[in-house]
């Protein structure tokens, strides 16, 4: 049964069980989205596609909140656009994002956001946590400081792959991406190296061995047509 | 009393410096320093990066010659994959670096240093400066900026951007010439060298009028080192042998590997400054000051390489001492325009090379070695990078030697010469004109001090006169 609702004033029919993210999607309204990948289930972690419904003193996260019939959707307020950028900010000033000499640069979600929100500069005070980096893995290498904990790659590695190689420890902004039980990469048994969780990584977190600045492109788009042709049995052999 | 001057920004020079000038009792110069204040750390935090970034992260040491940075960057890359990388990977790097070379040489002449010998050391400071030159001498002016950007066009049609291109990697490079770029920068020659002979005739012509300068302006022996190509020992400015050589032409050092660089360069630290002075360790600490850059490897090599440079480099020497030497600092200003018009020569020659447009330029390799050196001439003289990594290519340790601090017992010497022979009875005042001059000296070695301390910073410079007793008696300031 088709929902009837609005966004942004337009009036918009969506199926019932799309999330307004979808629903926007499929009516050309662009939401911006951090943790969200197609292909992979969503978590609402990041707060960048938050939208404000009508009725809700809550601000929704657009990716995992259900149309309604009547919903009145507003998806770019002056309030939303503040929050959006308070994000970013925090997000820069949380790790240590280097763009001139990331091997991301000029290929990443959150320097893209950054424009995007208009961050001109973060008003809040660098934390500069001390990071390492893993290149322990002979095709790959991590990167904390510039890992944004969307957990995509956590998502890849245990949807698409099915290894779930790739967790998360600790809590909060000190959570860490780990492998195993907090090993080396190069010393995971559980790791099939098949490079999802570096398609699906946002930023220059995750990238291959030897890539050089502005040299890291993840092909994200990858999973969602991986997850796709599974679904659909394309490769009938 | 004795006195202390101080000239507090230096100006027209890259990074931040000051000058200080110590009298004494009869208020005559007995000592001059040249104080770099600024600090960066390049090499403490660039531990624990992965070595594919280095390219990137050290040639953001500078806006002025990250070429350099990133050649000498990519060459310990290809030292620590241990791969000798494709052709036309070098010819590429080496046409980079020619451009590197015309458009930093360009900017300290026309930009850094012929307001002073276009309008006198004497002029009025607010219009001694690159605007003031345009005013005057327009045609000049408008020559030297099209220069520059000639050499800035060929490291963006390389790099895809002509400051900080992230273009050389360990084992190559990222992208051949294409043949409608390379067809641009063929039109763009013919104006580039008209400005640079202009140049050179201006300059002969002031050098002839201005012995004085040339007699006073940091001229003393030392030693002089740079690269020489493994054949023949020519001019070079991305791979060949060490050269050392003497003010009396004599070779102290010949074939030898820069990357073992240690075994025969010191660094010495003093107190006063952020810049280290490296000298050669067989002579010690000062006695082994040498002089590194276009000065020095024009003396130091067996010629050019190309025609219109070798009959330059004739003339050039014929104006040195009596082994065809030339010794004065002033005389960096004529080296820099003979190497503009020996890289414009290079540039032509490989350009007409197909190799330029190969697409094989990029050679793979992994950590092979767990030590690397990588040494080319930057335009201000022989830059090392030497890196040591873990088995994953991750950076344990840098060092990195900086033209512009190779030249720093030279450019201490040269300060302390010029306010010797120029400044007398400072305790009555010092004239502008004069304090420009120590300026001047300095500004000869085109130094470039945001490279060889690894700091932050703008250009400004100061000079403080210093009284016997450490007063400090006067202070002339430029933002």
């Amino acid at each position: 049964m088709p929902r009837t609702l609005t966004i942004n004033g337009q009036e918009i029919s969506a199926r019932n069980d799309q999330t307004i993210l979808e629903a926007a999607r499929d009516a050309h309204i662009h939401i911006p989205v951090l943790c969200h990948l197609d292909g992979l289930t969503d978590v609402g972690a990041c707060r960048m596609c938050l939208v404000e419904v009508a009725g809700s003193n809550k601000l929704l996260p657009a990716c995992t909140t259900r149309v309604q019939e009547g919903m009145e959707v507003r998806t770019d307020t002056q309030r939303l656009r503040a929050y959006r950028r308070q994000i970013i900010e925090l997000l820069f000033a949380e790790r240590n994002h280097v763009c001139a000499v990331c091997v991301a640069n000029g290929h990443c979600e959150l320097q893209n956001l950054g424009i995007e929100v208009g961050m001109d500069h973060v008003r809040y005070d660098y934390i500069f946590p001390k990071l390492g980096v893993d290149l322990s893995h002979e095709r790959f290498g991590m990167d904390h400081n510039r890992c944004i904990l969307c957990t995509r790659c956590v998502r890849a590695c245990d949807q698409l792959e099915g290894a779930h190689t790739i967790d998360v420890m600790g809590r909060g902004a000190k959570s860490l991406i780990i492998r195993d039980m907090n090993v080396p990469w190069g010393e995971s048994t559980t790791c099939t190296s098949c490079g999802k969780c570096v398609m699906a990584c946002p930023t220059g977190a995750l990238f291959k061995q030897g890539s050089t600045v502005a040299e890291m492109v993840h092909d994200a788009e990858k999973l969602a047509f991986l997850k796709a042709a599974r679904e659909r049995k394309v490769w009938n052999v | 009393m004795t006195q202390r001057i101080v000239i507090d920004p230096v100006t027209r020079i890259e990074g931040h410096a000051k000058i200080s000038i110590y009298l004494d009792d009869a208020g005559e110069v007995s000592d001059a320093r040249f104080h770099v204040v600024e600090f960066r750390g390049f090499e403490k935090f660039c531990e624990g990066r992965p070595l594919g970034e280095m390219a990137g992260i050290t040639a953001r040491v500078c806006g002025i010659c990250p070429v350099s940075h990133l050649l000498a960057s990519a060459k310990t890359g290809d030292d620590i994959f241990a791969v000798s990388i494709p052709p036309a990977a070098e010819k590429l790097r080496r046409l980079m670096n020619l451009g590197q070379i015309v458009q930093s040489h360009a900017l300290s002449f026309f930009h850094l240093s012929s307001p002073d010998l276009l309008l006198g050391y004497d002029s009025d400071p607010a219009q001694r400066n690159v605007f003031g030159l345009i005013a005057r001498y327009p045609d000049l002016a408008r020559g030297g900026i099209r220069l520059r950007q000639f050499g800035q066009e060929v490291i963006e049609l390389l790099g895809g951007r002509k400051i900080h291109p992230a273009w050389a990697v360990p084992g190559g490079v990222r992208e051949p010439l294409t043949p409608a770029n390379r067809d641009y920068l063929r039109g763009r020659l013919p104006e580039a060298l008209d400005t640079v002979k202009r140049a050179l005739a201006f300059f002969k012509r002031y050098a002839d009028e201005h012995s004085d300068e040339v007699a006073h302006f940091g001229n003393f022996p030392t030693l002089f080192m740079g690269l020489v190509s493994k054949d023949g020992g020519r001019w070079e400015h991305y791979d060949g042998w060490l050269r050392i050589t003497d003010s009396d032409g004599n070779v102290l050092v010949d074939g030898f590997d820069p990357r073992h660089y240690a075994q025969i360069l010191g660094e010495a630290v003093e107190p006063w400054s952020y810049l280290k002075s490296p000298y050669y360790k067989p002579l010690g600490y000062p006695d082994g000051a040498y002089r590194v850059g276009p000065l020095a490897r024009l003396n130091i090599c067996s010629g050019m390489g190309t025609p219109q440079a070798d009959a330059e480099l004739a003339e050039f020497r014929q104006r040195g001492n009596a082994h065809g030497v030339v010794t004065s600092s002033f005389m960096y200003h004529y080296a820099r325009l003979v190497e503009i018009l020996a890289a414009l020569e290079r540039i032509a020659l490989l350009l007409d090379d197909p190799d330029l447009l190969s697409p094989r330029v990029r050679a793979s390799g992994g950590i092979n070695k767990l030590h690397g050196v990588g040494v080319s001439e930057a335009p201000r003289g022989t830059l090392f990078h030497d890196y040591e990594v873990d088995e994953h290519g991750m950076i344990r340790r840098v060092n990195l030697i900086i033209a512009t601090g190779q030249n720093n017992i030279a450019m201490n010497r040269t300060v302390k010469q010029i306010a010797q022979h120029w400044i007398h009875g400072a305790a009555a005042g010092i004239p502008e004109g004069l304090l420009n001059r120590v300026e001047a000296g300095i500004r000869a070695f085109d130094p470039c001090l945001s490279c060889s301390t690894h700091a932050i910073g703008q250009m400004p410079m100061i000079v403080t006169l210093i009284g016997s007793d450490g007063t400090v008696l006067a202070e002339v300031k430029r933002e």
